[in-house]
C-alpha cells in the first residue's frame, strides 16, 4: 500500500489495516504453501519469519478486535491467525528427532509413570496364570475351554512326554522361521493393540484379556509340568516370554491406566485426566510395538535355534534384566517427548 | 436492519449462538480465535475416502506380491522347496503380513503426523485434527488416537470375519459395537470420538480461504471513489453527505456490521431496502437515487464514530443499547 492510500484512508482502524497489511499477505502465502504441501517455493527466509509474522498477524487481530469494527478484516484475520496456528502448532515433522526423545527417556520414563497400573496388571497376569493352572488341574476338561482345540493340537492332556518334548525341542533344522516370526509379530501386536484400547472402557475388559491369555499359559504350565517336562517349558517360554509378556504386561497396564482415570479422574476434568493418560499410555504402547518385534524375533529364530534349556533361560533372563534396567534405573535426559 | 436477533452481549456471542459449532480456542500465546468443529457428514464421508484409499492400496499390495509369487513360484517347481526360490517365496510371505500390519497401523499415523495433520480423506473433505488445549499437536496424541481405531473399526470387522458372514448374532454384535463408538461423536458437545477422548485432540474445520475483500467502504470519503472510473477527483465528485452525531447515534455496532454485509454484497434491492430503513429512521430523504453512496457514507461515519468510541472504552452493541456502557 502507498503511503498516500494510507494517509487517504478516513479510518483510524483502516490506516492500521493498510499499514499492516503487507505482514498479512506474506503469511497467508506463506502458510497457503505449507498448506498446499510445497514447500519448495519457500526461502529459508520465509521459514524462519514464520513465528514472527504468526505473533505479528495474531497481535494485529488482539489490536483490531479493539479498535476496528470491519467485520471482514475481523474475520479474514481470525481465519488467518487459526491457519498460521494451525502450521506454527502443528505436529514436528522429524521422526528422527521424536524417537530420539522417545529412546532417550521419554519411554522409559512414561512405563515408570504408570507403575500402580503396572503393578495391578501384574498381579492380574500372576492370578491368571495360577487360575489356569489349578483349573486344569483340578478338571482336565477345562484345558479344552482354556486353551482351545485349534491351538492345543498335539498338545492334550494325556499326551505322552515324547510327544510333548517334541513340541519344544528339536525345531532348529526347520524352514520358514522368519515367516512365523513375522505372523507372530503381526498377532501378538494386534491383541496388545486390543488390551490397550480395550483400557477405554475403565480399564476391565483389559485385565480380563490379560487373564484369558495368562489363564492359557498357566494350563499349558501345568500340562508340560504333569508329564514331568516343567522346567523345560519354562525355557521354552522364558526366552520370549521375558520380553513379550513384558509388551503384553505393558499393553494391558497402559490400557487400565487410561481406564483408571477415566474412573478416577481425581481433581482433574474427566476429559483433561483421559488425555494425560492417553498420551503417556500412546508413549508406552508404541514401545510394546517395539519390544514385540524383538519377541518375534526371539521366537521365530532363538527358540529354534537354541535347542537347550538352560541356554534359553540365560537369553530370556537377560532380555528380562535389560528391559528392567532400561525402565527403572535407566533416566536418560528428560526427554523432550515427555513434556 | 428491521430484523432483530434475541438480546446478546455482543456480536461474539451472537455468532456464537448463531452456531453451535462455533468453539473459543486460546493459543499459548493468549489470543482466542475462534473455531468451527468439524461437521459429522465431513468426518464421515473422510473415513470413507481413507477407507477406499486403504483398500486399494491393500488390494494393489496383494496384486503385486501375488504377481511375483507367481514367478517365484515356477522357480520353484524348477528347483523344490530349497535355493533361492524358496528364501524369495519366505520373504514374499513376510512382506504380505508386515504390510497389511503396517498399512492398517500406519496409513492414519503416517498422514496426521505429517505437516498437515490429515488424512488424504480429511484434505479432501476440508477438515483435520489440532490439540484441544490450544497446543502444539504431538505424536503422542496422534498415536494415541489412532490406536483406539481399533477397537472402533477393525475389532468388529475382524469379530465379523472370524465368526463368518452367515452368523446373525455375529452381525448384531458387531453392528453394536460399531453404533456404539460411531454414534460416540453424536453424544457429546464437541464430537469427539473415542480416540479424540484419550488423546485430546479434537477435529477441526480448516478455515475457509477468506480472501481479503476489498477495501472497507471507509476511505471512500476522505479517498477517492471505489469505482475505477472517477479514480482522479476530476470527473464528477461523488456527492458527500454528512451526518449529525444525533443521526448516527441511533444505531450500534450489530447494524453496522449488517450494513457492511449489505455493502459488500453490493445487491441493489438490499440497498434500496436498507435505505429506505435509515433514511426513515434519521428522518432524512436527500440520497434518493445515490442510495449506495449515500450508505457509504453513513457506514463510514458511523463506523469512525463506534471506533472512536470503542477508544474511549465505549461500546454501543446495538441500537437498544444505551450510550456509555
Amino acid at each position: 500500500m502507498s503511503e498516500a492510500a494510507i494517509a487517504r484512508a478516513a479510518l483510524r482502524s483502516d490506516r492500521f489495516r493498510l499499514e499492516r497489511e503487507a505482514d498479512w499477505k506474506r503469511l497467508e502465502a506463506i502458510v497457503s504453501r505449507l498448506e498446499k504441501g510445497r514447500l519448495r517455493g519457500l526461502t529459508d527466509e520465509d521459514l524462519l519469519a514464520l513465528p514472527q509474522l504468526y505473533r505479528t498477524v495474531a497481535s494485529s487481530l488482539s489490536i483490531a478486535r479493539e479498535t476496528s469494527l470491519d467485520a471482514a478484516t475481523l474475520a479474514y484475520l481470525e481465519s488467518l491467525v487459526q491457519r498460521a496456528w494451525f502450521v506454527v502448532y502443528g505436529p514436528r515433522s522429524s521422526l528422527s528427532a521424536w524417537l530420539r526423545g522417545f529412546l532417550g527417556g521419554g519411554w522409559s520414563a512414561a512405563v515408570r509413570a504408570i507403575w500402580p497400573d503396572l503393578l495391578v496388571a501384574l498381579l492380574v497376569m500372576v492370578a491368571g496364570a495360577v487360575v489356569g493352572w489349578l483349573l486344569v488341574a483340578s478338571d482336565p476338561e477345562w484345558y479344552f475351554a482354556i486353551v482351545g482345540r485349534d491351538m492345543a493340537g498335539g498338545r492334550i492332556p494325556g499326551a505322552t512326554a515324547k510327544v510333548l518334548r517334541g513340541t519344544i525341542f528339536g525345531h532348529g533344522g526347520q524352514g520358514g522361521m522368519s515367516v512365523f516370526a513375522a505372523q507372530l509379530f503381526s498377532n501378538n501386536a494386534h491383541v496388545s493393540i486390543l488390551a490397550f484400547a480395550l483400557g477405554f472402557a475403565f480399564g476391565i475388559p483389559s485385565l480380563l484379556l490379560l487373564v484369558h491369555n495368562l489363564a492359557g499359559l498357566g494350563a499349558m504350565g501345568w500340562l508340560y509340568h504333569s508329564a514331568g517336562l516343567g522346567l523345560d517349558f519354562a525355557g521354552w517360554i522364558c526366552i520370549h516370554g521375558s520380553t513379550e509378556l513384558y509388551a503384553i504386561l505393558l499393553a494391558g497396564a497402559a490400557g487400565l491406566h487410561i481406564g483408571r482415570s477415566i474412573a478416577f479422574p481425581g481433581e482433574r476434568p474427566v476429559l483433561q485426566a483421559a488425555g494425560e493418560a492417553g498420551r503417556r499410555a500412546a508413549l508406552v504402547m508404541t514401545g510394546v510395538v517395539l519390544m514385540l518385534m524383538v519377541a518375534a524375533v526371539l521366537e521365530g529364530f532363538a527358540r529354534q535355534l537354541v535347542d537347550q534349556t538352560f541356554g534359553r533361560f540365560v537369553i530370556g533372563g537377560f532380555m528380562f534384566a535389560l528391559w528392567t534396567a532400561y525402565f527403572f534405573a535407566f533416566r536418560g535426559s528428560r526427554g523432550s517427548v515427555a513434556q | 436492519m428491521s430484523d432483530r436477533v434475541s438480546r446478546m452481549g455482543g456480536p461474539e456471542r451472537m455468532r456464537r449462538v448463531a452456531a453451535r459449532k462455533q468453539r473459543i480456542l486460546t493459543t499459548p500465546e493468549g489470543i482466542a480465535i475462534p473455531i468451527t468443529l468439524a461437521s459429522r457428514g465431513a468426518r464421515f464421508g473422510a473415513l470413507v475416502v481413507d477407507f477406499i484409499v486403504i483398500i486399494v492400496l491393500f488390494v494393489l499390495g496383494r496384486i503385486a506380491i501375488l504377481y511375483i509369487a507367481d514367478g517365484v513360484g515356477s522357480a520353484i517347481k524348477r528347483a523344490g522347496l530349497v535355493g533361492p526360490g524358496a528364501s524369495a517365496f519366505q520373504f514374499l510371505v513376510i512382506l504380505w503380513v508386515l504390510s497389511t500390519f503396517a498399512l492398517f497401523n500406519g496409513y492414519f499415523l503416517f498422514f496426521e503426523l505429517g505437516p498437515r495433520g490429515a488424512t488424504p480423506g480429511k484434505r479432501i473433505t476440508g477438515i483435520r485434527i489440532a490439540a484441544r488445549d490450544g497446543g502444539r499437536l504431538t505424536a503422542e496424541m496422534v498415536i494415541a488416537r489412532n490406536l483406539l481405531r481399533n477397537i472402533e473399526l477393525f475389532l468388529p470387522l475382524a469379530f465379523l470375519l472370524g465368526a463368518g458372514v452367515e452368523s446373525a448374532p455375529a452381525w448384531l454384535a458387531a453392528t453394536g459395537w460399531f453404533l456404539i463408538f460411531m454414534l460416540f461423536p453424536v453424544f457429546n458437545r464437541d464430537r469427539l470420538r473415542a480416540g479424540d477422548v484419550i488423546a485430546g485432540t479434537w477435529v477441526l474445520e480448516r478455515p475457509k480461504r477468506k480472501l481479503e475483500a476489498v477495501l472497507s467502504a471507509a476511505n471512500a470519503t476522505a479517498g477517492p471513489p471505489r469505482s475505477r472510473g472517477d479514480e482522479d477527483a476530476f470527473g464528477a465528485p461523488p456527492r458527500e453527505y454528512r451526518f449529525t452525531d444525533g443521526e448516527l447515534a441511533v444505531y450500534g455496532e450489530y447494524e453496522l456490521q449488517a450494513l457492511e454485509r449489505v455493502l459488500r454484497e453490493g445487491r441493489t434491492q438490499a440497498i434500496e431496502a436498507v435505505y429506505r430503513t435509515i433514511s426513515e429512521k434519521i428522518g432524512r430523504n436527500d440520497g434518493w437515487s445515490d442510495e449506495s453512496r449515500f450508505l457509504e457514507c453513513y457506514y463510514t461515519q458511523l463506523r469512525a464514530r463506534l471506533e472512536a468510541g470503542m477508544r474511549m472504552g465505549r461500546r454501543k452493541a446495538d441500537k437498544h443499547a444505551g450510550e456509555g456502557r
